[in-house]
C-alpha cells in the first residue's frame, strides 16, 4: 500500500468524524501550546536577568572586600567578614595592572542634599571619571567627574535625573552650588534618565569624587573596586592578577573576593535554564494526557469499525496495512494538534510579550521542536495498542457482526 | 486450481468442540461455476472462508494453484487474497463514507496500484456492472442491487481467478437477485472461477456443479 494512500484513507476517516478529530487535536494543541508558552516565559525571565547583568558590562571585574565562603552560592551576594579595608591605594595599584583599561573605586552611602529650602535624601556615590564608561551611564548635560589623582577631593557633583528635577525644576543646574551633608559642591553635570538598572536607580544618585565621599562618609575604605578588563578574554587574567596583587598588598592574606559577572551570569543562567526545563517538563505531562486520550478514542474507534477492518482484510489488507492505517490516523491528529499548539503558543507568547514588554518573551526553538516531537511521539506511542488490536482482529468474526 | 485434502475446522465454544467441517476433500478447476447448498449451520460459510484464506483449517491441507497455502503467514495470505481472490458478501460491506468509485478502488489501493491506473480501471469496472452514472454516489444513495454490483466490481478489481460469494442475493428481492447473478455469471464466463453459497434452488440450478453440505460434510457433488 502506498504511503500517500494510507494517509488519505486515514484522513478520510478522520474527516468524517470531524468533531472528534478536532477535540483530540485540541487536547494535543493545548499541551504543545503550554510547553511553548511556559518555556517562552522561562526564557523571557532568563533573558531579562541576563540583560540586567549585561548592563554591568561584559568586561567587568569587581573586587569586594572580605572573603566569601568558597562553598557558598554566588560569591558577592553574601559579603563575608571584612578583615582588612580596601583602599584607594589598592585601586590605584590595580589600575596599573596590564590588561586593565579602567578602574572605578566605589563608595556608597546616603546623604542629605539641599539647595536653598529644597532638600532630599539621595544615594551618594563616590567614584572616579572612569565610572561613566564602566557602568555604561549616560550624561544628560555638562560633564562627568574630572580626571585626576584619586585622592583629590574636588567639591563637584553630578546629579541623577530625579534629583535634578526635584532641586532645580526646569532651570539649568550647571554651575550652581548644592549642599551635601556639611559641604558645598558645585554641580558640573547631570545624568540622563535611565531608570532601574541592577537594583540601582541611577536617577536618584549623586556622584562625587571618591575622596570627597570618603571624607563625607568618614571612612577610609572602599565599598567596591570596579575594574574594566581589556576585552572579555582578558577577564580571567585580570581576576587572577588583581587577586594576586591585592593579596601581596595585604601582607599575603587573601581577604578580598574578586568576581566577574561571568560567574554570576553562569549561575543565574544555569538556575533559570533549569527552571525553564522544569516548567516545560511539567507542561509536557499534558502531552502524555493527550496521548492517553488518543488511545482511548482510538480503542473505541477500533471497536466501532470492526466490520470495516474485517472487510479490508478480506480485500487483501495485511495486519501491517491495518496497523499503518490506525497509526497514520494518530499521526495526523498529533501533527495537526502539534501545529495548532505551536500557533497557539506563539500567539500566547506574543500577547504576553505585549503585556510584559520588559520581558523578552520568545519561545526557544528547542522547546518548539521538543514539544512537537513529544506530541507526535506520544500520539504514535499511544496509538500502538489500538492499532495492534485492530490488526489482530479476526476477519471472519469481524465481518459476521454487522 | 483448488485442492482440499481432508480439511477440517473445529471451533472451541466454551468447553465444547464444534466440528464445522469434517474432513472435506474437494477439487475445483479454473473457471468452474459451483453452487454450495445446504441447511443453516452445515458449514458452507466456514468452507468458503477457508477457501478465501480468511480462516485456517484445523486439519488437512489446502493447495491453491499448486502451492500449499495451509500454513501461510498472515502477510503472505493477505497477499494471496489480494491477488487471487475476490469476495462478495450477503450484506455488501461497502465503506459508508467512500463513494462507489472509491469502494471499487479499495483492493487496488491495498495492492499499491498507481492512482492513474486505478482511476482508469474503476471507470471500466463500473461500466461492466452498469453503474457508470453512480460513481460519485455514496452507499447510502444506492439501492441494494446497486450496492451488490458495486461490491462485485470491487471483488473483480484485481482480476482475481477465484470469486467467492456468500449468499450474494440473500438481501435482495428475486428480480434484483437474478440481475446480480447475471453479473456474476458474466464474470465467470470471462474466466473467473465462481463459487456461490445460496439457499435459492433456482440459482443453484443454474450452476454447472452443485455441492450439498450437511453437518460439516459434503454429501453430494455433481
Ligand atoms: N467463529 C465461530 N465460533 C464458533 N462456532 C462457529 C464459528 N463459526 C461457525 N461456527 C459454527 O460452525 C458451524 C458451521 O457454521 P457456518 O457459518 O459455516 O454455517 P453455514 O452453513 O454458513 O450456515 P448459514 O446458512 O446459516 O450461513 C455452525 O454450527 C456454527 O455455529
Ligand atoms: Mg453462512
Amino acid at each position: 500500500m502506498r504511503l500517500l494512500d494510507t494517509f488519505s484513507l486515514a484522513w478520510g476517516t478522520l474527516a468524517t468524524q470531524l468533531r472528534r478529530t478536532v477535540l483530540i487535536g485540541l487536547a494535543m494543541s493545548i499541551g504543545v501550546g503550554a510547553v511553548v508558552v511556559l518555556t517562552a516565559l522561562g526564557e523571557g525571565a532568563r533573558g531579562y536577568v541576563l540583560n540586567q547583568f549585561a548592563g554591568l558590562g561584559a568586561n567587568l571585574v569587581i573586587v569586594i572586600p572580605g572573603r566569601a565562603e568558597t562553598t557558598g552560592a554566588a560569591p558577592g551576594v553574601l559579603s563575608g567578614q571584612t578583615t582588612r579595608d580596601l583602599t584607594l591605594k589598592d585601586a590605584d595599584a590595580v589600575a596599573r595592572l596590564r590588561w586593565v583599561s579602567g578602574v572605578a573605586p566605589l563608595n556608597v552611602g546616603a546623604a542629605q542634599i539641599t539647595r536653598g529650602s529644597l532638600g532630599r535624601e539621595a544615594v551618594l556615590l563616590g567614584s572616579s571619571a572612569s565610572l561613566l564608561r564602566i557602568r555604561h551611564m549616560r550624561l544628560g548635560s555638562g560633564q562627568f567627574l574630572p580626571d585626576g589623582p584619586s585622592d583629590q577631593a574636588t567639591p563637584v557633583c553630578v546629579l541623577g535625573d530625579k534629583i535634578r528635577t526635584e532641586l532645580f525644576g526646569n532651570t539649568n543646574p550647571i554651575g550652581s552650588w548644592v549642599r551635601i551633608g556639611e559641604r558645598r559642591f558645585r554641580v558640573i553635570g547631570t545624568l540622563a534618565a535611565q531608570g532601574q538598572q541592577m537594583g540601582f536607580n541611577s536617577d536618584e544618585l549623586v556622584v562625587i569624587p571618591v575622596a570627597a565621599a570618603q571624607q563625607l562618609l568618614n571612612t577610609p575604605s572602599l565599598f567596591r573596586i570596579l575594574i574594566e578588563a581589556r576585552g572579555r578574554a582578558a577577564v580571567p587574567r585580570v581576576k587572577a592578577d588583581a587577586l594576586a596583587l591585592l593579596k601581596a598588598r595585604h601582607e599575603g592574606e587573601e581577604d578580598v573576593t574578586v568576581i566577574s559577572q561571568d560567574a554570576i551570569l553562569a549561575t543565574f543562567d544555569r538556575l533559570l535554564t533549569a527552571l525553564t526545563l522544569a516548567v516545560g517538563g511539567i507542561a509536557a505531562i499534558s502531552l502524555g494526557v493527550a496521548g492517553v486520550l488518543i488511545m482511548n478514542v482510538m480503542l473505541v474507534s477500533v471497536a466501532q469499525r470492526r466490520a470495516e477492518i474485517g472487510l479490508l482484510k478480506a480485500l487483501g489488507a495485511s495486519a501491517g496495512n491495518v496497523r499503518a492505517l490506525f497509526i497514520a490516523e494518530a499521526g495526523i491528529i498529533a501533527s495537526l494538534g502539534a501545529a495548532g499548539g505551536v500557533a497557539l503558543g506563539l500567539l500566547a507568547s506574543f500577547v504576553l510579550g505585549k503585556i510584559y514588554p520588559q520581558l523578552p518573551i520568545l519561545p526557544p526553538l528547542w522547546a518548539i521542536v521538543a514539544a512537537v516531537a513529544t506530541a507526535i511521539f506520544a500520539g504514535l506511542l499511544f496509538a500502538w495498542l489500538p492499532a495492534r488490536r485492530a490488526a489482530k482482529l479476526d476477519a471472519v468474526v469481524s465481518l459476521a457482526r454487522r | 486450481m483448488i485442492e482440499l485434502d481432508k480439511v477440517s475446522r473445529t471451533f472451541q465454544v466454551g468447553d465444547q468442540q464444534v466440528l464445522a467441517l469434517r474432513e472435506v476433500s474437494l477439487s475445483v478447476a479454473a473457471g468452474e461455476y459451483i453452487a454450495i447448498m445446504g441447511p443453516s449451520g452445515s458449514g458452507k460459510s466456514t468452507l468458503l472462508n477457508l477457501l478465501g484464506l480468511l480462516d485456517r483449517p484445523s486439519g488437512g491441507r489446502y493447495h491453491l494453484d499448486g502451492r500449499d497455502v495451509t500454513d501461510l503467514n498472515e502477510a503472505e495470505s493477505a497477499r494471496v487474497r489480494r491477488e487471487k481472490i475476490g469476495f462478495v458478501f450477503q450484506s455488501f460491506h461497502l465503506v459508508p463514507r467512500l463513494n462507489a468509485a472509491a469502494n471499487v478502488a479499495l483492493p487496488m489501493l491495498l495492492a499499491g496500484v498507481a492512482p492513474a491506473e486505478r482511476k482508469q480501471r474503476v471507470t471500466q469496472l463500473l461500466a461492466e456492472v452498469g453503474l457508470s452514472e453512480r460513481a460519485d454516489h455514496l452507499p447510502s444513495q444506492l439501492s441494494g442491487g446497486q450496492l451488490q454490483r458495486v461490491a462485485i466490481a470491487r471483488a473483480m478489481s484485481m482480476h482475481p481467478a477465484l470469486l467467492l460469494a456468500d449468499e450474494p442475493t440473500g438481501n435482495l428481492d428475486r428480480a434484483t437477485g437474478r440481475e446480480v447473478m447475471g453479473v456474476l455469471e458474466a464474470l465467470n464466463l470471462a474466466g473467473a472461477a465462481l463459487i456461490v453459497i445460496t439457499h435459492d434452488q433456482d440459482i443453484g440450478a443454474r450452476a454447472r456443479r452443485r455441492i450439498s453440505m450437511l453437518d460439516g460434510r459434503v454429501i453430494t457433488d455433481a
